[in-house]
């Protein structure tokens, strides 16, 4: 077959469906909007509870992590996932489906190799860079902060 | 009224996540990174903090809001303790939600099993 | 002669049988099937282990249908889609037949049939069985994401059969013959995406069709049907593409079985089916049957698997492909 890999990948596109962009960013808007509505939710009544603001917010994160967990290990996460897509996997729900998945699937292999080791293989990316970020940031800050009057 | 943006913040947020997805080669994974790492940079230049005070859970819910508390919790930190700050204030923050996580992923492991998807 | 290799005295199908899981018994082909089990654990611990007792399953029923026991074939060649093949290792750990392990990812029952039909047909062995398998579950947690992770599939991906196919060479017999074999070229038109291996494995299938018209100089009107082996949707429509280019229009004898083994439009596999366990559980449900009841006379079955590994992925390396062919006429 003649064929340059340029020419094949022109062929590929036209025949590749696209995702559907338009539905699958309102199942992103609304599933994604609607955990972001439950976390305020939690917020306010952490609140109105007594909680200092800082201690609400973590709060609100626990529980939504902890709910995640139990969506997750009862399947239904992956499920409402294939349909809402960045819907579930921004919100710190997706964060802590990341964690909690591999535990499951990787416990037959054992708790210290399985679990232990592969918990993080998804989540892992995200916590490492994230550091690496706010180490970064922290000594730019300590050094702009004597400039910024402080 | 503060229900209704955080609502549609949080969504907004998670649609900008989708048109990577849908539009981009970028993996998932990719893009929890990103959403991070950018969480860290909008708030060391103040324009994260703004947007939380305006939408709640629906900035603060999403990894970017991940990314915000880990610089916000490096500030703190390097007020306190000075260059040492900039190594526990990002953990020290996050802590929560990292522990919860891992917590709550030992216990499904063991009350759950794996299943078909089908 | 080319890359095909005619036989003279061909070998014969005695027997075949296959086994499939919960989406396959909701599927179009659940008819076929010799054994639909909707817990697709059967009943074991790993999923790895669940792959092996199916695979066991089918080899079992299909040796039922020869009337033999496991000392009546003298090899068998099989595989699957498991890291170092242990779906297979096991199965055949139990099973105590001469074993070849192969991997050609989903190309591999046209592979174990087509090294079969030669060591029938030259007289190297007097019954030789081909086998193969793949888990949707054993396959996600290897090459994907653990299976509770949410994850949006994209429209070009493919869902992994769970899915077995087993079938018994004999030197004599009243056919379906197996009378050529073309062992298919790895072939890389530069396709990056793991999540549409049907481009990355449409060059190899048309390389391999062109290969077997070209050496047997045979018309495509001469043949009921081709099957290709889990192009899907979107390497189906580029593999006839790739064809006609060169002249080879198959379309209205093309079939697929990665189209074939679901319903797209109401079962969620994106662009089809795919697996080492697809091709051979359409082979041993629907082709093989079709040819037995003299539906079909003479078919060509060009199963293509795509040959990278999740390391190459990550390393950016482009996936190559493969497609083996084999000619199985009742006459």
């Amino acid at each position: 077959m003649k064929l340059s890999k340029q020419e094949y990948d022109r062929m590929n596109r036209q025949a590749s469906p696209p995702s559907p962009v338009a539905k699958d960013c309102l199942w992103a808007f609304f599933v994604g909007g609607a955990i972001c509505l439950l976390g305020e939710v939690l917020r306010t009544a952490y609140g109105r509870a007594g909680f200092i603001l800082t201690d609400a917010s973590a709060l609100t994160s626990i529980t939504l992590v902890a709910l995640s967990a139990v969506l997750t290990a009862l399947g239904w996460y992956q499920k409402l996932a294939s349909r809402a897509g960045a819907g579930t996997l921004v919100p710190i729900t997706g964060f802590a489906n990341a964690v909690v998945s591999p535990a499951i699937e990787y416990r037959v292999e054992g708790l210290v190799t399985g679990v232990g080791a592969k918990m993080f293989v998804i989540a892992g990316p995200v916590i490492v860079w994230g550091m690496m970020a706010s180490v970064v940031w922290g000594v730019v800050y300590y050094f702009l902060r004597p400039m910024m009057g402080g | 009224m503060h229900y209704f943006w955080a609502f549609v913040v949080g969504g907004a947020l998670c649609v900008i996540g989708q048109l990577l997805i849908d539009l981009t080669a970028l993996t998932p994974a990719r893009i929890l990174v990103l959403f991070v790492v950018s969480g860290v940079a909008l708030s060391a230049l103040g324009w994260y903090r703004p947007l939380a005070e305006f939408a709640g859970a629906g900035a603060t819910v999403p990894l970017l809001g991940f990314g915000h508390l880990l610089a916000q919790g490096v500030v703190a930190a390097v007020e306190r303790h000075g260059l040492l700050g900039a190594l526990t204030g990002g953990f020290s923050a996050a802590a929560g939600g990292i522990a919860a996580s891992l917590v709550c992923g030992v216990a499904a492991s063991l009350a759950a099993r794996s299943k078909d998807q089908c | 002669m080319g890359d095909t290799l005619f036989f003279e005295r061909p070998a014969s199908v005695m027997g075949y049988a296959s086994v499939g899981g919960k989406r396959e018994a909701e599927g179009p082909l659940a008819e076929g099937f010799d054994l639909l089990e909707t817990d697709t654990t059967f009943g074991e611990k790993t999923w790895e282990q669940s792959e092996s007792r199916m695979q066991t399953l089918c080899a079992e029923l299909a040796l039922r249908r020869c009337g033999i026991d496991a000392a009546g074939v003298d090899l068998l060649f099989g595989g699957d889609l498991e890291n170092q093949c242990t779906a297979s290792n096991y199965t055949m750990r139990g099973l105590g037949i001469p074993f070849v392990g192969l991997y050609s990812a989903c190309a591999t029952m046209a592979e174990g049939l087509a090294l079969a039909a030669c060591f029938v047909a030259g007289g190297l062995a007097r019954r030789a069985m081909a086998l193969t398998s793949s888990h949707f579950c054993a396959a996600e947690r290897q090459f994907r994401f653990p299976l509770e992770y949410g994850g949006k599939r994209t429209p070009t991906s493919q869902w992994t059969a769970t899915a077995a196919g087993g079938v018994v060479l004999s030197a004599d017999g009243a056919g379906p013959y197996l009378r050529a074999v073309t062992f298919g070229r790895v072939t890389d038109l530069g396709i990056k995406d793991t999540n549409n291996m049907g481009a990355a494995m449409a060059p190899a299938a048309a390389s391999t069709l062109l290969a077997y018209f070209r050496d047997s100089g045979r018309d495509p009107e001469e043949f009921d049907r081709i099957y290709t082996g889990d192009l899907g949707a979107v390497g189906s429509a580029l593999a006839m593409q790739l064809c006609e280019r060169e002249g080879l229009r198959l379309e209205k004898i093309h079939e697929d079985c990665g189209l074939l083994l679901y319903d797209r439009g109401r079962q969620q596999v994106g662009a089809g089916g795919s697996g080492a366990g697809c091709s051979a559980a359409v082979l041993c449900s629907h082709i093989l049957p079709q040819l037995k009841a003299g539906a079909l006379q003479r078919v060509l079955f060009v199963a293509t698997g795509a040959l990278m590994s999740p390391t190459t992925a990550l390393q950016k390396e482009s996936i190559p492909g493969i497609a083996h062919l084999v000619a199985i006429e009742n006459a």
